[in-house]
């Protein structure tokens, strides 16, 4: 029986379909036979971010109001064999799914996938009971800031509620150098606050908007940190014990300051 | 001079970081109790005419919220005093 897992945050535009998109491949790079659920309906979006756009005939309503069963609308990942993609509905809205289709659509999935993983729209209305309605697991994405993470202990308070217990925690988009310098709330804060597993930081990196831009997935980058980082997760996500990377401040800035001996 | 190369390079010390953290701390400790403002804003409104018998305060500076420390939830209030009323004060003297 596959996993189900919601990735979700609250607050919009933190990352959960980059995400989405990055431990699906890498799952797949390791093998594993994954789904991916675009849960966004009416703001599609997993599609462009692996550059499957093209290819889409059928959608997420068009399988849960029975237009057609749900391997017919799955999309094939381009370079990887076993990772698939359910897109989201872009002309109808949210309530065009409830959360019981979506119950009997992953539990569908379950028998054919190791992993399905859904991505959740922004928000805790209707788009997001949908999402996490089939899920067995939930990863919460947050930012370090304040407003991101409040809105990840709501949406953790929520997930508990729905019995989604124990959700793990993703933070992105972190910047080393500003924590060093007391400009941003470290790994620890935003743990020690929210009192949840941590499943992994991914850095700031300008080769995930790169990657993005071409339709590709940083995952499978070996030469960058936030890639190294997603595949770290992955490895978690398989029940690996993965510590932490080193992610101080990296590089150029840290020349710089040693050649001028700031320090 | 090394002023001016430490704000370039990010050293400059100002402490957000904390702030961030004390703020988010304060906030999450109202969202998850789950107190409405109205809630607090009838409690003040309590409180006032409570202590208006005993003393004169400043009721726009009154500040009601809450707080909390080693799992326990506290309620904070400010209540600048500006003089105690008179009855009140040779008794207690
Ligand atoms: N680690 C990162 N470093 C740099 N940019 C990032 C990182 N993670 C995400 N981004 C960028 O942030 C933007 C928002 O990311 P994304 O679309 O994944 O967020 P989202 O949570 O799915 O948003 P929405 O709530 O709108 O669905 C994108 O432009 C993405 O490229
Ligand atoms: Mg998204």
């Amino acid at each position: 029986m596959g996993e189900v897992i919601v990735v979700t945050s609250g607050k919009g535009g933190v990352g959960k379909t980059t995400t989405t998109a990055n431990l699906g491949a890498g799952l797949a790079s390791l093998n594993n036979r994954v789904c991916l659920i675009d849960a966004d309906i009416g703001l599609r979006n997993l599609d462009v971010v692996m550059g499957l756009e093209n290819r889409i005939v059928y959608d997420l309503v068009d399988v849960t109001s029975g237009n057609c069963p749900y391997k017919k609308a799955l999309i094939k990942d381009k370079r990887f064999e076993n990772l698939y993609l359910l897109p989201a509905a872009q002309t109808k809205d949210k309530t065009a799914v409830n959360p019981d289709q979506m119950r009997v659509l992953c539990d569908e999935m379950r028998d054919e996938y190791d992993y399905i993983i859904v991505d959740c729209p922004a928000g805790i209305e209707q788009g997001f009971r949908n999402a996490i309605a089939g899920a067995n697991q939930a990863i919460v994405v947050t930012t370090p800031e304040v407003s991101a993470v409040r809105d990840a202990d709501r949406i953790i308070g929520l997930l508990e509620k729905e019995d989604l217990r124990e959700p793990k925690l993703i933070i992105n988009r972190m910047r080393y150098h500003m924590v060093k310098h007391g400009d941003m709330m470290s790994i620890d804060d935003i743990i020690e606050i929210l009192a949840v597993d941590l499943l992994g930081v991914v850095p700031e990196d300008e080769l995930v908007v790169i990657s993005t831009n071409r339709g590709e997935m940083v995952v499978i980058n070996n030469n960058s940190k936030s890639g190294q980082a997603y595949r770290n997760i992955v490895r978690r996500i398989k029940g690996e014990n993965v510590p932490m990377m080193d992610l101080e401040d990296s590089g150029f800035m840290k020349k710089l300051r040693r050649m001028i001996g700031l320090k | 001079m090394l002023d001016f190369l430490n704000k370039i390079f990010g050293r400059d010390n100002s402490p957000s970081r904390t702030v961030a953290k004390e703020r988010l701390r304060l906030v999450l400790v109202h969202d998850r109790v789950g107190v409405s403002p109205q809630l607090l804003q009838s409690l003040k409104t309590d409180l006032i005419q409570v202590i208006n018998n005993y003393m004169e305060i400043d009721e726009e500076a009154l500040e009601v919220s809450l707080d909390s420390s080693e799992n326990q939830v506290a309620l904070v209030a400010n209540i600048p005093v500006r003089k105690m009323k008179r009855k009140f004060q040779t008794e207690t003297a």
